[in-house]
């Protein structure tokens, strides 16, 4: 590789690498002279860093004095296969990508191909996927307390969170047909009609889980564990943050109000009514209370759309593009036409590219397009959210104590999955 | 040089002297930079226009045409609420070009992504070393040459 640059040449960027810790280990190694501080992996398999994450770890004691993540192990080429994909096809990629915000990841596909097109869609449609992206928001967030919970040494609360995030599946495969990689949104709408019965399973969850999430909060907030591993560990400047990349509910916990679904509404969340929760304390207790809020705010939105949902159809019309009605495709020339034009070969899209953004549970995913006119994307690159929070992971926890690495990471919320694509 | 209608926009008139070209289309903002001009582009985008975030910097590979990459980078202004995307072009004989992470750090994984899938290589990068694939990998695999099925190419 012709990678190798003069170390001390670099600017303070508050990065380590690999290289680095490996060449102080074979330093400590050579000389035995001084004080010696010992390397340690982290991973690829360790439990609290959900997923092959490994960290090298440089000690002095249980002070972390280098620290260096090395990702990859779960990179799946999907940014290629985008590319041999047709359009519709590329939805059930996207769902892949982030396995716990599925339906956030077809939402943010959707909205870029159809900007390409210049496709309208109907209200319905939209409001559907609003309120089906804030389930997502909740699942995600449920799985994260969860998790977060057990590392800290929390257990029960994982038992009360997945008893949530149950419902929330039933609810997707209510809709879908599949908890968890749901491809429902697509490129001009939904691929079915919402089914029969939905609001009253969506309005049970609704009145039900405001007090969960009472219950969450009691277990934790004011647990003296709890604060006493969560409170004051795992800060980060903010200005730090911004040149590092990280999005989402990391920002919003140090006092910058940043979300994308107020700064550049998308799928019509200028209509609904709800807040971006902050705090300015920056560390991990933080980013937990503005997740909790969110939590709140969510199914505040969900409440919303299950009471003003307009009527009408859930895709948009265009007949070269949505596969036509079923009924239509047996009685009707034109209808059975498109069908299997659609079907065999695709939709064409205009040349062109786009860079859409929207709010993930984790922060801003977007999805840049580039179409050649053709029925396939010329070149579909992914922004993954934990791709950018992971970089700031060296300057989170050098300098701290072991135990509060295991606090810092559950607190940036990331999903390998997304990291490595 | 920007085109007329775009004169009156601040955030490409800002950047005329360094600009190839622009163009304004699904309500979106690209510049064209000379691989040259990219690090005063970017400054001068940063400390001047107050973009505060990199969001992303990712390559498409125009094969067989020349110059073959273009690299792209997105930024966004947290307080004018407003995103840009930048563009340079660079050959595919020799792909390179200086690297964005003096002006923002968020740079780096970035770029060791391009560097790592598409082989182009970013000067005065604190660690240019592949990011997802093994270090001992032969080939960019997002390359418009190469097959996405097949043991052997």
């Amino acid at each position: 590789m012709s990678g190798a640059n003069d170390s001390s040449a670099l600017p303070d960027g508050g990065i380590t690498t690999e290289l680095e810790v490996e060449q102080d280990y074979e330093q400590h190694e050579r000389d035995k002279s001084g004080p010696r501080s010992m390397v340690l992996n982290m991973g690829p398999q360790h439990p609290s860093t959900h997923g092959v994450l490994r960290l090298l770890l440089e000690l002095d004691g249980e002070t972390i004095l280098k620290a260096a993540p090395d990702i990859g192990y779960l990179h799946t080429g999907i940014e290629k296969e985008f590319e041999v994909k047709t359009y519709q096809q590329g939805v059930t990629l996207t769902d892949r990508i982030d396995y716990l915000a599925p339906l956030s990841n077809n939402l943010v596909y959707c909205l870029a191909a159809e900007k390409l097109l210049g496709l309208e869609i109907p209200p319905l449609a939209q409001w559907t996927r609003v309120m089906l992206a804030e389930f997502t928001r909740l699942n995600s967030h449920l799985v994260w307390l969860g998790t977060h919970a057990i590392d800290i040494g929390a257990m029960s609360v994982f038992l009360y969170c997945f008893r949530e995030r149950e419902e929330i599946l039933r609810v997707f495969e209510m809709f879908s047909g599949q908890r968890m990689m749901t491809s429902y949104f697509r490129i001009g709408g939904l691929a079915l009609e919402p089914p029969r019965g939905w609001q009253k399973r969506v309005k049970d969850f609704v009145d039900i889980f405001p007090s969960r999430v009472d219950e969450y909060e009691e277990l934790l907030t004011s647990n003296r564990i709890w604060t006493g591993r969560t409170k004051g560990v795992g800060y980060i400047s903010l200005e730090d943050m911004i040149d590092l990349g990280v999005t989402g509910p990391m920002l919003r916990a140090a006092g910058l109000r940043i979300d994308v679904r107020k700064d550049a509404p998308y799928s019509s969340y200028e209509k609904f009514d709800f807040e971006v929760p902050t705090r300015t304390e920056n560390d991990v207790f933080a980013r937990y209370a503005v997740r909790i809020e969110e939590m709140r705010q969510s199914t505040k939105i969900i409440r919303q759309a299950l009471e003003g949902m307009p009527s009408g159809s859930h895709q948009a019309d265009a007949p070269g593009i949505v596969l036509p009605d079923r009924e239509k495709m047996k009685t009707q020339m034109e209808a059975l036409i498109y069908h299997f034009k659609i079907v065999t070969e695709g939709f064409r899209v205009p040349e062109g590219e786009v860079y859409q953004a929207i709010e993930s549970p984790r922060g801003e995913v977007g999805c840049y397009m580039v179409s050649d006119g053709t029925q396939k994307p010329y070149r579909v690159h992914w922004r993954g959210p934990s791709f950018g929070n992971l970089q700031a992971i060296p300057k989170m926890i050098e300098g701290t104590l072991i135990a509060d690495v295991i606090a810092g990471l559950g607190s940036m919320d990331f999903v390998l999955g997304d990291t490595d694509r | 040089m920007i085109p007329e209608n775009l004169r009156e926009d601040p955030v490409a008139s800002a950047l005329d002297d360094v600009a190839v070209t622009a163009k304004f289309e699904f309500n979106e903002l690209t510049v064209e930079i000379a691989p040259e001009n990219i690090l005063e582009a970017l400054r001068r985008i940063k400390h001047q226009l107050r973009f505060e975030r990199l969001s992303t910097v990712t390559a498409v590979d125009r094969y067989p045409a020349e110059p073959r990459f273009e690299i792209v980078y997105h930024l966004q202004s947290i307080a004018g609420k407003q995103y840009l995307r930048l563009k340079a072009r660079v050959s595919g004989e020799n792909p390179e070009i200086e690297s964005a992470f003096a002006v923002y750090r968020a740079a780096n994984w970035y770029e060791r992504e391009v560097f790592d899938l598409y082989g182009v290589r970013f000067l005065n990068h604190p660690n240019l070393t592949r990011i997802m694939l093994p270090d001992d990998w032969v080939g960019y695999p997002l390359r418009k040459d190469v097959p996405v099925t097949g043991t052997r190419y």
